[in-house]
Order: structure tokens, then sequence, then C-alpha cells
């Protein structure tokens, strides 16, 4: 039996700020929701499943949302499922939703993904010391600057493309009314003269913490007919590894690219950067970008990836715009930042961006990452129904 | 001596939770020692009030302030109380229907014995002498007195004034961390001042610390290997931002050190050296506390520092970036 085609009919998220305490976590899942629910012109009661991820749970001191959230998602007497890998949750958490879908078992699923990030620290949480052991743990911004170090030295990158990419994804964020920083002044100097945090990443080059939701409705291809402009489901792939291991490349893990190589078959893509009009990459931290671009498959191993992103062929207006939204770098609900690059790849190829919107976009890639650099979870959406 | 060593850890934050506006006027109802409920779609009144319909899904905002005194629906008796409930003697765990509400609200009853209790019994609200917009600040249910609860010093009309928008809850869990049979072997390695790795036999890689499984292919390490005290940076950052919880006062260098004879490198504290001379490919050693400090830690090597000797290839190091 093949997979049924599915496709994204709605997209919803809220505004993100670094607080939102004027809602609960259940009032914050829900504007997503209802937003979601509107662009798809449906109401919960059509819902068959819903499908929920959040960030790791020592982030929010919640260990089981889906306990207290059931009925404020509209879960009672319907299925309700959690994903957790970690940062890439959002990613992953969409592809369990779609492939509930795709296997026929459900014809309407529903699935959000949240973070409220003001209510804890993130950074604490990430570097709780363990017995035994060197407590030099220092967030996620400890744990991966030694690997932008590394990808630095392989690549022989200047050191300013860190800067572009930042730049670049802040002055994206003010084309998108939902975005958490709005800094119309940064520019690749100001980046280059904001504070070194960890060495080699500056503060201007590293994602906010955030509060924010995102909601997606996902369908089967009976429904979709009634939608004017459904993002159609091309291939989606989920990779996981071991996060240290003897030789593990942490810059380009292996996790990474077979994923991205299962997803461009998946998808009939053989050529990434003349097939994808748009890509909504987790960069948490400018550095990822040509990381990413690299691993993904869009630019050569070792350069490639700063070369494309130092040309501008990552900007608006290039050969691979990239988090047009203004990307992770601009708006961090870790919990629902993979379903944001999830969800703004369905609104380009919906041609629903707004001002983002990149012109004609056919086809897009949302990416998402997670843990150190070991969970991985893409898809690729079209405005076309998919062939294989 | 037993096979793993193992360690008290406590994880502890004080969570800041937004309460939203239904939850955030159940609260302020507390505070100023009235129980509000939400009214349904059905017409049913639900203490706390539930922050959306059941059956229509939007968000509550029909409030209804419900009797201090109500009916025990069912219970459950606790003989030995543990941290953090409501009392610290016996007591029971009652469902209760207030007066006026259609929906049952757990909380604790103060009596002494299981005999005290019954379904059906009558109880009433013991208001605490200073509330703050918590659950707490009902101290607890007691059987009813036929005078409803003993009044308390709660300024009329004030329901809805200065709301109350957030609580903490301060989460405190306390773990006995274990380290596994193979990483006790190298804690105990380093409290007699050595650095002890295994070999994995499927893929013969040497693990600094050991693993019950190869990450690789899921073999647990064996043959013990002493790697050497000096090794090279492989890759690192300056760690320049203060943060909730460090040990260490920054400015200071994280270093991933490959050992000489390990295939994975360690995560460790670079000084000696200034912060922005430390390069990728340094030789550096170990610097070990005085003895008499040593336990059972990687901390027993107080940091890393360079031996002098000129810069690792990058080719010799290169596959552990």
């Amino acid at each position: 039996m093949t997979k049924q085609p599915a496709a994204v009919v709605g997209v919803g998220q809220t505004h993100h700020r670094a607080k939102r305490e004027d809602v609960s976590m259940a009032g914050l899942c829900r504007e997503a929701i209802d937003r979601a629910l509107e662009d798809a012109g449906m109401t919960l009661d059509e819902i068959d499943a819903i499908v929920v991820g959040k960030a790791p749970d020592l982030f929010e001191g919640v260990m089981m949302p889906e306990l207290f959230l059931a009925e404020a998602l509209g879960a009672a007497g319907k299925p309700l499922l959690r994903v957790h890998t970690a940062g890439s949750v959002g990613g992953s958490t969409a592809i369990v939703a779609s492939l509930l879908v795709q296997a026929g078992v459900h014809r309407k699923v529903l699935t959000v993904a949240y973070e409220k990030q003001s209510e804890s620290n993130a950074m604490w949480a990430l570097s709780v010391p363990l017995p035994f052991n060197m407590p030099v743990h220092a967030g996620a911004g400890g744990y991966f600057a030694p690997h932008v170090r590394s990808y630095i030295r392989r690549s022989n990158a200047p050191t300013h493309v860190g800067a572009i990419v930042a730049a670049k994804d802040r002055q994206n964020a003010l084309r998108n009314p939902y975005a958490h920083l709005k800094n119309p002044d940064t520019t690749v100097e100001s980046v280059l003269a904001s504070q070194m945090l960890w060495d080699p990443i500056r503060y201007d080059e590293t994602c906010p913490s955030s509060d924010g939701a995102c909601a997606l409705v996902i369908v089967s291809e009976d429904v979709a007919a009634a939608s004017p402009n459904p993002a159609w489901i091309h291939g989606t792939v989920m990779r996981s590894e071991a996060t240290t291991a003897a030789e593990r490349d942490q810059v380009n893990p292996q996790a990474s690219r077979d994923a991205a190589a299962a997803l461009w078959k998946q998808a009939g893509i053989t050529n990434p950067l003349e097939e994808i009009d748009a890509a909504e990459i987790y960069v948490p931290f400018s550095w990822f970008e040509p990381m990413w671009l690299e691993s993904l498959g869009f630019a050569e191993e070792n350069g490639g990836g700063w070369r494309l992103t130092e040309s501008g062929g990552t900007a608006m207006d290039g050969v691979l715009p990239v988090n047009c939204s203004g990307g992770v770098l601009s708006s961090n609900p870790i919990g629902a930042s993979g379903m944001l690059r999830f969800g703004e790849a369905a609104l380009q190829v919906r041609g629903a961006a707004g001002e983002h919107q990149v012109d004609g976009a056919r086809r897009a890639l949302g990416h998402a990452y997670g843990g150190g650099s070991q969970f991985f979870a893409m898809w690729v959406v079209g405005a076309e129904k998919p062939s294989n | 001596m037993t096979r793993t060593l193992s360690a008290p850890v406590t994880v502890a934050f004080d969570y800041t939770r937004s309460t939203g506006p239904v939850l955030g006027r159940f609260l302020t109802g507390l505070r100023d020692a009235k129980l509000v409920g939400g009214r349904t779609s059905e017409g049913k009144v639900v203490v706390p009030p539930p922050e959306f319909d059941p059956v229509t899904h939007a968000a509550i905002d029909d409030f209804v302030e419900v009797a201090p005194t109500g009916t025990v629906t069912s219970w459950t008796w606790v003989p030995e109380p543990v941290a953090g409930q409501p009392f610290d003697r016996p007591f029971a765990f009652v469902l209760v229907t207030l007066d006026g509400a259609d929906a049952p609200f757990l909380h604790a009853l103060d009596v002494s014995s299981p005999d005290q209790v019954s379904t059906g019994m009558r109880v009433q609200v013991r208001w605490a002498d200073e509330r703050v917009g918590a659950i707490t600040d009902i101290a607890g249910l007691e059987p009813a007195t036929g005078n409803g609860p003993t009044a308390v010093d709660a300024p009329e009309g004030r329901l809805g004034e200065n709301p109350v928008t957030g609580v903490i809850t301060p989460v405190s869990l306390d773990y006995q961390y274990a380290a596994s049979p193979e990483e006790s072997a190298f804690y105990r390695g380093l409290n007699e001042g050595r650095i002890v790795g295994q070999r994995c036999p499927t893929c013969r890689k040497v693990y600094v610390p050991p693993r019950s499984a190869c990450p690789a292919d899921g073999t647990p390490t064996a043959e013990e290997v002493e790697v050497s005290q000096t090794g090279t940076i492989t890759t690192f950052c300056i760690v320049n931002v203060p943060f909730l919880g460090q040990k260490i006062t920054p400015p200071y260098v994280s270093a991933y050190v490959l050992l000489d004879g390990a295939d994975i490198a360690i995560l460790h504290l670079i000084l000696g050296v200034p912060a922005d001379e430390v390069r990728m490919g340094m030789r550096v050693k170990a610097v070990w506390k005085p003895e008499e400090e040593w336990t059972y830690s990687l901390e027993n090597i107080d940091h890393f520092e360079p031996t002098g000797d000129p810069d690792a290839d990058y080719d010799t190091y290169r596959h552990h970036l």
C-alpha cells in the first residue's frame, strides 16, 4: 500500500514575544490553533486527532503537557499524541501528524507545538551540573560554539559570514508581523560589534528566548480539494544519532546527511539548489546557515555554504532565499521553532507568506534539528500535488 | 565496595507561571477569600473554571461565585503525608462539590482519623491567614460547623481588582545519580591520579570515559587502557556569558581535549594561558588538584594547561571535529 497524499491547509502562529504573561500555556496554544483552524476554514470539532510537541521538560517544568492541555486542545474523545525530540520537536511533531494522514488513519489532523521560555531558564536547564563531571557546560551556545569554530577552521571561512546571516535574518524579520525581534538597525557591522558571548559566537548571532506557538492543519487529498491553496507534502524524513561517539562528525553529522539524501530522493529532487525555491532552515546560531547548506546538499562541503551565504545567495532575492520569515534567529520559542520552519515553508508554496513571500515559490524546505545536532526532521512541501 | 558509584543531585527551579485570564480570575478570588467558578455552555458551574468550554471550545468568560461550603463526593485517607502535601499530619484528600457548583473540586480535609470522613459529609473552607493568589490560600477543608467558615480579613467588592496574573511554582527533584560500572571504573581511576579509558572490543576505539554501550555498535567497552595525561585541544569556546547555576566564573575556556591514546575528546577547562591565545591543536597537560582534595570526579583534574610543545598537526585531529 502506498502513501496517501496529504496537504497543509491551515497555518497559525502567535505573535512571538520575550514574555507572553497575558496567556497560559493552553491560551498560547489556542491562539495558534484558532488561527490555523480559521485559515483551514475548519472547527475543532471536525478534527480527527491532535499531535502536540513542546520543548524538553526541564525548560518549562512541565513533564506531561498532554494531561492538562487535553481539554484546551479539544482532544476530549480523540487521539492525542505527544512527540519529543528536543529542539527538532516542532518538525518531528508535524511529521508524525502528516504520517497519520499519509497512512490513511485520519483525514484531518491538528498539530501544535509551543514553548513559554519566560516561565523558566533554558540556559540553566541545559547546564545542570552532574556529579563526577566537570561543570564546564554553558548552555546551547557553549555546546555549539566549539563546533562552529571547527566549521570555520575546516572551511577557511572569513569570520564575518556569521554576521551576514544574522543581519539578513533580522532584516527579513521586519517583513514578518509575527517575528519576535524587530531591529531595523541591525547590519553586518553592528553584529560584528556586538558582545562575544561564546567565542566565536556573538550576541547578535544568537537566537532570542521567546514565548510562542505554531499550529498546522494537515488533511487528506479529498479534504484538501476544498482548499484554494494546499501545501502538498512531497517528502518527510527524521533521523537520529548518538550525541557523542568516537570520531563523530559534529559539524556535518551523518544523520543530517542521510536525512537530506533520503528527503531529496523522496521528493524527486536531484538538484536541491535549483529545485527548491525557498528554505526555512533551523539556524539558532548564525553560522548554522552555511553549515546546514552544506549538510543539506545545497552547497559543496567545506566552504560551499559560506560562499553561497557571502554571495547573497540566501537573501530574499538570492538563488535560494533562506529564512525569509526571520528564522530562529528572530523568533525562538524552542518547542515551536521547528514547526514554524515547517509552517513557513508551507506558507511560501501557498503564496500566503505576505511581505516575506518569495515570488512564485513552488517547492520549499522546512528543516529542524535538536539535541547535540543529533535529531533531524525535514520536509518538502509543494504547490503541486506530488506525482510519486 | 559496590560496583557502581552514585551521588545525590538536586534539580530545583522556581518556575514562573502565567495563569491567563481564567485561572487568574480563580486565583484572584482565592486571594480575596472568594471561590470563583466558571459557567460552561451547558450551564454547569465548575470550580476551578476550565480555561476553555468542553463543548464549544470557546474561552470561559462567565464567572460565578460559589459558597465556601460543600458536600464530600469521594475521599481517600493519607496516613503518612510526604513533604509538600497540605498537612504534615494524617489527613484525607476529598472531592467536594461546593454549594452552587456542579462539579467536584479536590482539596485536603483536616481530620485526625478516617472514621471522621464519609461521603455525603458537609465541609467548609478554612482560609489561610495570608493569601497571595494560590491554591494554598485555602489552608484546607474542615467539617462544617453550621456557621460557615471563620471570617477572614477580605475587603468587600474587591474581586477582580489587581488581578493575579502569575504564580511561582517551585519544583525540586532529588535524584540519586548513578554512574555506570564502566564510568565508575573511570572515576575510581581519577581517585588514584590515573585517566583510565576502555577499548570497545568491536570497533577497537578507546573511550574516555568508557561506555556501557559503545555508541557505534552497542558493545560495552571492556579492556582497560590508561591514556596519557597530555593531549591536543581539538576545538573550544571562550565562555564570556554568566548564567544561573554557573560553577566557574567567566571568562573561561571550555575545550575538547583529545588525550594521547584516546579516540574521543573530553570536555575540560583550560588555564595557564590567556584565553585569546588558546588555539586548535594546542598541546596541553592535566594539572591535578592537591591529592588530599581528590574525590571520584573529573574535577580532580583542576584544569589543563599548555605543555609548551609545538601545536599538533591539523591532520592528526581533524577527524575528531
